[in-house]
C-alpha cells in the first residue's frame, strides 16, 4: 500500500499542474484572439476595471501638461491667435466658394441623374495616449461605445487620413494608424488617377504595393483616398511619394510614401461617421430563378458584387 | 526570513495587503504613458518576480495571469500575451526561489535578468509569429534597465518587514 503522509503545509495544486493550466489558458486566449474576433466582450469587461486605474495613472501626467500650457508665454498665445485668425480669413474665401460649388455640383449631379456624393460628418475626439504595445501603431481616443463609435469608422485630422477605429471600449476606442503594419488604404494618384492600395510598413512609412516597375508614379505625387473600399470618403489626402526604387529584376516597383496627416502627433482627430452602405435597387438584381435564358457566366457574378457592397 | 542569507536580522512576516498594494502600484506605473521610451522596464514583471521569489506560496501564477490579462487589455495587445509571459516567469522564479535567495543581492539581479528576458521573448514570439511588425532591439533594453532596480526594489519592498532594533540590556539573548 502506497500511503503518503499528509503534507505539513497547505500548498494547493502542484506548481507544474498550475503552470500547465495557466499556460494552456493563455495560449488558448492568444490563439482565439489572433484568429477570431470573439473576445471583444471579455476585453470590454476587463477594461471596465483597468480603465479607472489607467485614468488614475494619467492624472499627474495630464496635470503637468496642463501646467505647462498655463504657464506658457501669453505673447506666444496672442501671436498664435493672430496667426489663426489670419489663416481663417485667408481660408474663408475658399470655404465660401466651396459651399457655392457644392450646391452647384449637387444640382448638376441631379440633372445628370448621378448618385449624390456623400458628405462627411463626424465627431471630434481627443487622442489620449499611444498604446504601449511596441508591436503595433495604435492610439487611444476619448470616445467610445457611449458616443456610438463603431469599429471600422475612418479617422482623419485637418491634413488627411490618420487611421481607422479597430476596437471600441465603453469609454474609449482604439485607432489603428495607417502606418501600422499591413494596414491598407485604397488610394488614387491625384496627377493621373492611377488607383492602388497603400500599406503601412510599421516603421512610420507607407508603401504603394503591386505597382508595375514602369508605373506612372513620380516622387512628390500626392495620393488621395479612392473611396472604392466603401469606408473612406473619396478625395481625402493620404500620403506623398518620397522614394521610388525601380529595379528591373523585380516585377514591382518599390514606392515609399510618407503620410500627410500628423499621424504620430497627438492632438485632436475627427472620427468620421460610417459611410452609408450602397444598396443596389431591387429592379437591377436579376432573380435567381429566371437566370436560365441569360447563361451562367452573366448571372453568377452579380450576387457576389452585391454582397461585397453591402458589407 | 532574513533580508539576505548573511544578515542576522529576522524579518517580520509579510502583510498580504502590502503585496497586493505593491502589485497594483506596479500596474499603475506600467499604465503611465511611456510608449515613447521603449527602455522603460516592465514594473509588473519585476515586482511579480520579486514576490514569486520571496513569497512563492502567496504570489504565483494565478496573480501573474490576472495581472497579465489587465496589461493585455490596457495595452491593446494580443489577449493572453502578457498573461503567458508572466505565468512562465512566475513559475521559473518560484522554482528557483530557494537557490536565488542564497546569493547576495547583486548576484540575485543576475538571476532575475534571464527571467525578465523570458517575459520579453515570450511576448515577442506570441506577436511576431502571427505577423506583427518587429519592435526593434531597444525592446530588449527594458530588462537590462530593470536589473539595476533590483537592489532599490528589494530594499523598498522589504522595508515594512524590518523590525526596529530594540536593545534590552536585561534580555538574555
Amino acid at each position: 500500500m502506497d500511503h503518503q503522509p499528509p503534507p505539513f503545509f497547505k500548498r494547493g495544486p502542484a506548481p507544474l499542474a498550475q503552470l500547465s493550466f495557466y499556460a494552456a489558458l493563455s495560449m488558448a486566449l492568444i490563439f482565439v484572439d489572433s484568429r477570431f474576433q470573439t473576445l471583444e466582450l471579455l476585453r470590454q469587461g476587463v477594461s471596465l476595471i483597468t480603465r479607472p486605474v489607467q485614468q488614475f495613472a494619467h492624472t499627474p501626467v495630464r496635470a503637468i501638461d496642463n501646467a505647462g500650457v498655463y504657464l506658457s508665454d501669453i505673447t506666444r498665445m496672442e501671436q498664435e491667435n493672430a496667426r489663426l485668425k489670419r489663416m481663417q480669413l485667408e481660408a474663408s474665401d475658399t470655404v465660401l466658394r466651396t459651399r457655392q460649388l457644392e450646391v452647384e455640383n449637387e444640382r448638376l449631379r441631379k440633372l445628370l441623374d448621378v448618385k449624390q456624393r456623400q458628405n462627411g460628418n463626424g465627431r471630434v475626439a481627443q487622442v489620449l495616449h499611444a498604446a504601449r504595445d511596441p508591436f503595433s501603431r495604435k492610439v487611444i481616443v476619448d470616445k467610445g461605445l457611449q458616443d456610438k463609435i463603431v469599429a471600422g469608422q475612418p479617422v482623419v485630422d485637418e491634413l488627411g487620413v490618420v487611421g481607422q477605429v479597430t476596437r471600441v471600449f465603453p469609454f474609449v476606442s482604439e485607432i489603428t494608424l495607417i502606418t501600422d503594419k499591413d494596414q491598407a488604404v485604397p488610394v488614387q494618384v491625384v496627377r493621373n488617377g492611377l488607383r492602388s492600395v497603400v500599406f503601412g510598413l510599421g516603421d512610420g512609412r507607407l508603401e504603394l504595393r503591386f505597382m508595375p516597375a514602369n508605373a506612372d508614379v513620380e516622387v512628390g505625387d500626392d495620393l488621395v483616398t479612392s473611396g472604392l473600399d466603401g469606408i473612406f470618403l473619396a478625395g481625402t489626402p493620404v500620403a506623398k511619394v518620397v522614394e521610388i526604387e525601380r529595379d528591373a529584376s523585380y516585377s514591382f516597383a518599390r514606392i515609399y510614401c510618407a503620410p500627410v496627416a500628423g499621424v504620430e502627433n497627438f492632438g485632436e482627430v475627427m472620427v468620421m461617421d460610417p459611410k452609408e452602405t450602397v444598396v443596389i435597387p431591387a429592379e437591377l438584381i436579376p432573380e435567381s430563378g429566371n437566370g436560365a435564358g441569360k447563361g451562367k457566366g452573366a448571372a453568377k457574378p452579380v450576387p457576389k458584387k452585391r454582397r461585397l457592397k453591402e458589407e | 526570513m532574513q533580508p539576505t542569507f548573511s544578515s542576522s536580522r529576522i524579518l517580520l512576516p509579510v502583510r498580504p495587503w502590502f503585496i497586493a498594494f505593491s502589485l497594483l502600484f506596479a500596474l499603475v506605473l506600467n499604465f503611465l504613458p511611456t510608449s515613447a521610451w521603449s527602455w522603460v522596464p516592465d514594473w509588473v514583471a519585476l515586482v511579480l518576480i520579486f514576490w514569486s521569489i520571496r513569497e512563492p506560496r502567496r504570489v504565483g501564477m494565478g496573480a501573474g495571469f490576472l495581472l497579465g490579462l489587465a496589461m493585455d487589455v490596457a495595452d491593446v495587445s494580443l489577449l493572453g500575451q502578457h498573461a503567458l509571459a508572466y505565468v512562465l516567469a512566475s513559475y521559473v522564479a518560484s522554482y528557483l526561489s530557494r537557490r536565488i535567495l542564497w546569493f547576495p543581492i547583486r548576484l540575485q539581479a543576475l538571476h532575475v535578468l534571464p527571467l525578465l528576458l523570458i517575459v520579453q521573448l515570450v511576448q515577442f514570439g506570441a506577436r511576431v509569429m502571427p505577423g506583427a511588425s518587429l519592435p526593434g532591439l531597444d525592446y530588449f533594453i527594458g530588462p537590462l534597465v530593470a536589473v539595476f532596480f533590483w537592489w532599490p526594489l528589494t530594499f523598498l519592498l522589504l522595508l515594512p518587514q524590518y523590525q526596529p532594533v530594540s536593545r534590552d540590556d536585561n534580555r538574555p539573548i
